[in-house]
Formats: structure tokens, C-alpha cells, sequence
């Protein structure tokens, strides 16, 4: 057994675990400010899930409507997340996001353009202006290879197709390293590091029909959680109210709400904009109420207020559930989501290419001729790990997080665009705090050999079983678990047999058998990452139990409506004696003058106008 | 409907064979989903990369029926009842194991790219392009970095010695992107027709043909590259006269 123990040790001052936008963003900043800085990815690097965002960044430049302002996507932000947003990360996002859009482009992104030769903005769900910088519909790609390039250029050190089991930790608690295993050969890797980055993504794939691919396995959740670390928020899932439902291979494939920021419309099966039936109260003043005035905003946002097709993504996935439920879907269970009648096939095929692409080669539809079928699909992780606003650290000293994987700036709902801004701002702040972090340290390096070898151990035992199930049949089992009963409407019982089903699941995991040897062996890969999948399956039904209110991306059949005492708290989960906890805690007070811009009435200019008596305002650009 | 029959190659660097695989036919099936219905159910530890499942990511590549593609964004439909499909690794890459290739040779070239050297924001502190000059290089970043053209290139498809002076087809979209990005200040022309090898392509379009985005790789990348390349090289008056124009 000496020689399967065997491994091998690199060291670093800061690690960066995952690659995506957050990790390549924390990376560059780590670097430039002159620590040793490595990058650890699951897949080849450019593959993370950042390739897979279509719509765009969103980011207040004010580009096409001038009155747009870093306190306006601030109140967005906040409303758009039913106010359990961080306050702090949701005001650092919306004033950085901007000069971090302008550093891709100084880096050789090219977004679409204005007339007047400046990045080009689109309308998305929640944003009161047209915020997000885009390339057609492939904005993760641009991204994603945008930051790629500039790490390559930078000589970053990157390990590709290199899975972490588990992080190191000192005696003092701190954490100190990492452990994992390259997918190609099976050995195993040491990294000893001062500081390290996780920005690991989702976990999406704990559900049956999810937008996500197979990485995003909850690996950065569960790996800090085991190191200590609290986790915020992990009831808050969002379900993307346009995956593709037909046919069943691709069910579930994301459908960009940029469709619907480009005029598209949704539509039950008896043709009607039922959108208009779903206002909440706390849009109704900023929403259109008419066909006309919907139709109009898309040109005029001055004197018409906001088609309901791009209300949060919350509400616009609970209401097409409702409208399937009442027997007005499409054949397959969905809806229509219509843009062949409303825009011209020129328009639709150099704005919305990959969509065009995607259902022409997928489903054989034509969406410059065919209304889509479109339902909700599991796409996005708001909860995560607890992070300090401005540094990205974790409750445990020397780990940061940021992206998908860290919580706090959505709060209970994210909306569209505000996932790629996200990546950018925090992860270079988590890359600056863990190359300061690191800096200051200054000793030397060290990890402690016994929990690398029980690492090890843990990780090689499902060869030597001779009887257990196969990790595929498990993963099926929590998929279909998590898509009934944790899903978009979720209730007290089926909470509770969920989270009795994931206990027996865990107990059958820690059966299971890998077939072959550990050479690029995807069965034995998918056996590691169940327990992530497991533990933050766990976390996730135990905090909807808690959570007894309906809020953003967490529905309640038996609570459906928001509370006021729920919302004043975060639920924070982490591990006690080695059982879980889902404790509630207060949620950091919010100046008086960031609050008073959430409160503003954000009816569009001229109609404010108009309502006064006054003379309405010249039409912006 | 049938059952489906595939030949998948299972082996390592050492050696390997076509395995059959029987399993019933499902409604609107990709070849990636029939791999990964075998995965889960015949073959545990078969090896395949993939990703994004959509035909974004570029990851899922292989040889199917003999023709570089996508498993993703090839659809069971397209193939006659009952019909063999044959899936092979790409062959111009040295085999890892079974459906999995060592692709290092792009990244190796990708790190030999001069990076993008931007001229300074104008005085608002913008960077103003019109949108016709940023198509002609926006089309090269779809790229997916599938590597198929790579993989069909007779260059190196079957000439490991060629890797070592020739970039291929996908790095010179990427050069092509950099050399016609409006901002770009660096001049690559050099390196391309001495290191990259440019000139050894002799526009066959095989990679044009294979390319899932519907890159002109041929036409709008290499072609044109070749021509600034052979401009530099023989008619420098030519030259200067035209990045004149250019800025004018």
C-alpha cells in the first residue's frame, strides 16, 4: 500500500480552488500582488460552469440610460433579494462592478457595442436599466476566456483535472493546505499554502433537472464546512424559470432570460401573457399592467413601466409552475416562451445565436418561427459560504471564498447578471485579502501527514470493497430525492423525509464500490463527490426546514407567505461535534442611507412625472 | 424503437479495442447521453470528458462514425435505425484512456501567445469601437476550444513531429482575433511565419468544416493572416501604407 499513498507535494502561497471566474479573478489579483499563486480545476481549464452564463455582467455604467448609478443596481440587488442580501457585498458589487468590466475589456474582452462606440447594455429581470455588458448571448465564454488568457499570460501555475478531497487544517485551526488527486492518473497532490481560495461554484447537480454540468457538486460548500467553516443561507435555491423541457436529454438546458430582456414574452397554452396574473405587491408600482405599456418599456423605460416577463426569477419560476399546475402548459409540461411573433429573424439570430444554434440542433425547433417550450430548471446556489463582506474570508483563518460558492450578496434571490459581476469583484477581493493574508504570515510552510494520509485512506477504500452499489445508482437516488422533495415548492413533511432519505443515503455511500482502477476512472470520481453532494443535500433541506416562510428562491406550501420575523435572520449552518446545525442569526444592520434607496419608489421618470402635474422629462438615450 | 448498438473505444496509451454496447433506444438522444447511459449502467469506468452538455464548453470531442464532432450536439436522429455508431478518442492526440486524449499540446501553444497589448482609453476613459469592427474578431471568440479542428488538421493529424513548429488551426483564430482586435497594439506576424507555422496550412478547410460554432476558420482567420504575414514580409511600403489608412 506504500506506493498507492504515495504523493506528491507543491507548495503556494495562496491556492485557488476552482477555476471559473471567481477563481481566475482571485488568482490574477493574488498574483499581481506578488505571492506564489496556483490554481486547482476539476476540468480543463476553461470549462468551468462561468463558459455556460449567456446573458451578460451586469454593471451600472450607464451606458444606454445615463440615470442608471451604482445606487440604483444597489436597490435592485436588494429588492431582488427580498432584503436578506448582505448589504455590505450588495453595495461593494454594485460600486465595483463597472471598473471591473472595463478591466476585461482592458484585457481583451470584446462586448457588443453602442452606436457611439461604448459597451453595449441589455435589459434583464429586476434591473431598472439596460446594465448588462454582453456578447450576443455567450457572455460567460468571453469571460471565462477572457480571464483565462490573462492567468496564462501571468505564468499562473495551473493543475488541471485535479479534484481537492479535503483542506488541511493546523492545530490552531487555521487552514494550511489541501489534498486531492489527478483525475488522469489517480495519484495523489499535496498543496501546502498559506491561504486558500475556494471558488468552487454550485451544486446544482444534487437535482434531477439542473442547468448545471457535472462539477458543480457542492465540493467547495462541503470542504469548508469539514474545515469548520459556516455556511448562510443554504435554503435559497434558485430555479431558472426557462430551462428547455423537450426532448428529455436536454431537459433542464438553460434558456437565457435574455430572450426575454429582447422582447421575448411568455405565454400558457391558451396564448395568454399570463405574467400580467403574477405581479406581487412589491413590484405592482414599477410593473406595466397593460400589454401597451409592456410592450412599450422595451423602447421607452421614461413613460413605461416594466413588462412582468422580467420580474425576479423567482416569481417568474413559481408563476410558471402555477400556470402548469392549473392544466395550461405546453405539451411537455411547460410553457411558450415567444419571441419568432415579436421579433424579426435578423434580430433574433445575431442577438440570441446560441439559443438559435441550441434549439435548432437539440430539439429541431425554430425559434425565429416557433414559440420554445420553456420550465424551471435548478440553476443557481444563493446560500453558501459565510463570508466577511469586504475580504471574502471564512469564519476560519487562512480560508476566503467567493462566487457561486460563498453567500451573502443575493440574499433569497439573485438576479440575472449579477452572478458574472459577482465572480469579478469578489473574487479579486478574495484574492487581495488571501495574498495579504499570506504576506503576513511569512513562515514557512507545513501540513500534518496523518490527515493527508486519512485523506488518502478514506478516498481509496471504495476499490477494496467487494460488494457495494455503484455510485451512479446513489447519485440517481439524491437527484430524484432532492427534484421531489427539496424542490421549487417545498413542504414541511416531504422535508423531513428528504432529509431522512439523505441519512440513509449517506449510510449506503459509505458502501459504495468503484469498478477498475483509478486511471481517469469518472466512477470513482462521482464516488468522491457524492459526499460533498450528500453534505450539502443535507444543508440545504435542513435549512428549508428551519426557514418557516415563503421568500426568493425558497417556496413553503404550509408557510406561503414571507414573515417579518424571518426576515431579520440568516440561517447559518455548520458542524457541531460533527452534526450538522442550522442556527438563525440577526442580520447585519443596514445604514439608514443605504436603506432609504431601497425604499425609493422606482416608477420610471416620466410617469413619476406625469403623476406630478410636471412637464415630462426629456427621453433618454 | 431498436435497441441502439455502439462501438466504443475502451483502452489506454498501451492499446485498446472497440467493446460493443447494446441498450434500448430513448426519445431525443444525443450520442453523450447513450455514453453516459453505458456509464451508469455497463461500464462504470468508462472515461469521458464532457461538461456543459449543450455544446459550449468544447469538451465532450470525439470521432464518431469517423467524423470529428461533438457528443453533445450529435443527435441519435441523425443516424438510420439500428445503424453501428462508432465513437473513437480524436487521433491526433496522444490517448489517455478510453474516449479521453492528452490535449496539452494547445494549452502548451495557448502560453506562447503574445498577450493582448491594448492601445490607451481615450480621454472619458472608454474604449470606443463601433460594432463593425468588433464582428470580424468577435466571430473567433466562439471559439469553444473543442480542438476538433486541431484534431482534423493534416499537419499534425498524423505528424507528431509537426506539433513542435506548428500551432494549428484553433491558435491561429486566436491569433487572428488578437491581430484584428481594434485595440490591439502588437504585431504577431513574425512569430507566425517563423515559430507558429503559419504556411503549412494549405487551406484545405477540413477544420472549417469540423468547427460546432460555424468559425470561417479558413477564410476570415488563416487566409488573412497569411495574407498580412506574406504583406510584412515582401511589401513593407504596402504595409505602412495601409495601418495608415487604418488609423486615418
Amino acid at each position: 500500500m506504500a506506493k498507492a499513498n504515495e504523493y506528491e507535494t507543491h507548495d503556494f502561497d495562496v491556492l485557488v480552488i476552482g477555476a471559473g471566474g471567481a477563481g481566475l479573478r482571485a488568482a490574477i489579483e493574488a498574483h499581481a500582488l506578488g505571492v506564489r499563486t496556483g490554481i486547482v480545476c476539476k476540468s480543463l481549464l476553461g470549462k468551468a460552469h462561468t463558459v455556460m452564463a449567456e446573458g451578460g455582467i451586469a454593471a451600472a455604467m450607464g451606458n444606454v440610460y445615463p440615470e442608471d448609478n451604482w445606487k440604483v443596481h444597489f436597490r435592485d440587488t436588494m429588492r431582488g433579494g427580498k432584503m436578506l442580501n448582505n448589504w455590505r457585498m450588495a453595495q461593494l458589487h454594485a460600486q465595483e462592478a463597472p471598473d471591473r468590466v472595463a478591466e476585461l475589456e482592458e484585457w481583451g474582452a470584446l462586448f457588443d457595442r453602442t452606436p457611439d462606440g461604448r459597451i453595449l447594455q441589455r435589459d434583464f429581470g429586476g434591473h431598472r436599466y439596460a446594465r448588462l455588458a454582453h456578447v450576443g448571448d455567450r457572455t460567460g465564454l468571453e469571460m471565462i476566456r477572457t480571464l483565462q488568457q490573462r492567468a496564462v499570460a501571468q505564468n499562473i501555475d495551473v493543475f488541471m483535472e485535479c479534484a481537492i478531497r479535503s483542506l488541511l487544517t493546523a492545530d490552531d485551526g487555521r487552514v494550511c493546505g489541501a489534498v486531492g488527486y489527478w483525475r488522469e492518473s489517480g495519484r495523489f497532490v499535496v498543496f501546502r499554502a498559506h491561504a486558500v481560495v475556494l471558488a468552487t461554484g454550485g451544486l446544482g447537480k444534487a437535482f434531477r433537472f439542473t442547468t448545471n454540468s457535472w462539477e458543480s457538486t457542492g465540493n467547495g460548500q462541503a470542504l469548508a464546512l469539514q474545515a469548520g467553516a459556516d455556511l448562510m443561507d443554504m435554503e435559497f435555491l434558485q430555479f431558472h424559470p426557462t430551462g428547455m423541457v423537450w426532448p428529455p436529454s436536454v431537459r433542464g438546458l438553460l434558456v437565457t432570460e435574455g430572450v426575454r430582456g429582447d422582447g421575448g414574452t411568455l405565454k400558457n397554452s391558451e396564448g395568454r401573457r399570463f405574467m400580467f396574473d403574477y405581479v406581487p405587491e412589491m413590484f405592482r408600482a414599477e410593473t406595466a399592467d397593460t400589454e401597451e405599456e409592456a410592450d412599450r418599456w422595451y423602447t421607452d423605460k421614461v413613460n413605461a413601466r416594466r413588462t412582468p416577463d422580467l420580474l425576479p426569477r423567482d416569481e417568474v419560476a413559481r408563476a410558471i409552475n402555477s400556470e402548469v399546475k392549473a392544466g395550461r402548459g405546453s405539451p411537455h409540461g411547460g410553457v411558450y416562451l415567444d419571441i419568432a411573433s415579436r421579433r424579426s429573424e435578423e434580430y433574433i439570430r445575431r442577438r440570441l445565436p446560441s439559443m438559435y444554434h441550441q434549439f435548432k440542433e437539440l430539439a429541431g425547433v425554430d425559434i425565429t418561427k416557433e414559440p420554445m417550450e420553456v420550465g424551471p430548471t435548478c440553476h443557481y446556489m444563493m446560500g453558501g459560504i459565510r463570508v466577511d463582506p469586504d475580504s471574502e474570508a471564512t469564519t476560519v483563518a487562512g480560508l476566503y471564498a467567493a462566487g457561486e460558492a460563498a453567500a451573502g450578496l443575493h440574499g433569497s434571490n439573485r438576479l440575472g447578471g449579477n452572478s458574472l459581476s459577482d465572480l469579478i469583484v469578489f473574487g479579486r477581493r478574495a484574492g487581495m485579502a488571501a495574498a495579504e493574508y499570506a504576506k503576513a504570515r511569512g513562515e514557512e510552510l507545513s501540513v500534518n501527514s496523518t490527515q493527508v494520509e486519512a485523506a488518502i485512506e478514506d478516498s481509496l477504500a471504495p476499490f477494496s470493497r467487494e460488494e457495494g452499489e455503484s455510485p451512479y445508482d446513489l447519485q440517481h437516488d439524491l437527484q430524484d430525492t432532492m427534484q421531489s422533495l427539496v424542490g421549487i415548492i417545498r413542504t414541511e413533511s416531504e422535508l423531513v423525509e428528504a432529509i431522512d432519505k439523505i441519512e440513509q443515503l449517506k449510510e449506503r455511500a459509505s458502501k459504495v464500490r468503484v469498478e477498475g482502477h483509478r486511471q481517469f476512472n469518472p466512477g470513482w470520481h462521482l464516488a468522491m463527490d457524492l459526499q460533498s453532494l450528500l453534505t450539502v443535500s443535507e444543508c440545504l433541506a435542513r435549512s428549508a426546514l428551519a426557514r418557516k416562510e415563503s421568500r426568493g428562491g425558497h417556496t413553503r406550501q404550509d408557510y406561503p407567505k414571507p414573515d417579518p420575523q424571518f426576515a431579520k435572520i440568516n440561517h447559518v449552518t455548520r458542524l457541531v461535534n460533527g452534526e450538522l446545525q442550522v442556527v438563525a442569526e440577526p442580520l447585519p444592520e443596514i445604514p439608514a442611507d443605504l436603506e432609504e434607496l431601497i425604499e425609493e419608489p422606482a416608477v420610471p421618470t416620466g410617469i413619476q412625472a406625469i403623476s406630478q402635474s410636471g412637464p415630462a422629462p426629456k427621453e433618454g438615450n | 424503437m431498436a435497441d441502439v448498438k455502439m462501438h466504443l473505444w475502451r483502452g489506454d496509451a498501451g492499446g485498446g479495442e472497440f467493446r460493443e454496447y447494446r441498450l434500448p433506444a430513448q426519445e431525443g438522444e444525443v450520442v453523450l447521453d447513450v455514453v453516459h447511459r453505458i456509464q451508469a449502467t455497463q461500464a462504470n469506468d468508462l472515461a469521458v470528458r464532457w461538461n456543459c452538455k449543450a455544446g459550449k464548453c468544447g469538451s465532450c470531442s470525439a470521432e464518431i462514425n469517423g467524423k470529428p464532432r461533438l457528443m453533445c450536439m450529435t443527435r441519435m436522429d441523425t443516424f438510420t435505425e439500428g445503424e453501428t455508431i462508432t465513437v473513437a478518442p480524436m487521433r491526433t492526440f496522444p490517448i489517455i484512456r478510453d474516449l479521453v486524449t492528452d490535449v496539452s499540446f494547445n494549452f502548451e501553444m495557448a502560453k506562447r501567445v503574445p498577450p493582448f497589448k491594448p492601445r490607451p482609453r481615450e480621454a472619458d476613459g472608454t474604449h470606443r469601437m463601433a460594432q463593425r469592427d468588433v464582428d470580424r474578431p468577435q466571430e473567433f471568440h466562439k471559439c469553444i476550444e473543442c480542438f476538433l479542428c486541431q484534431d482534423v488538421c493534416h499537419v499534425i493529424r498524423d505528424h507528431e513531429e509537426n506539433k513542435k513548429h506548428y500551432a494549428g488551426p484553433r491558435m491561429f483564430v486566436r491569433y487572428a482575433s488578437l491581430e484584428m482586435n481594434p485595440l490591439d497594439t502588437d504585431d504577431r506576424r513574425e512569430l507566425l511565419k517563423n515559430e507558429m507555422g503559419i504556411g503549412f496550412c494549405n487551406i484545405t478547410k477540413c477544420c472549417t468544416e469540423v468547427c460546432p460554432e460555424h468559425i470561417k476558420i479558413t477564410d476570415n482567420a488563416i487566409i488573412p493572416l497569411k495574407e498580412r504575414v506574406v504583406d510584412r514580409s515582401y511589401d513593407p511600403a504596402a504595409w505602412i501604407g495601409r495601418k495608415i489608412l487604418r488609423r486615418g
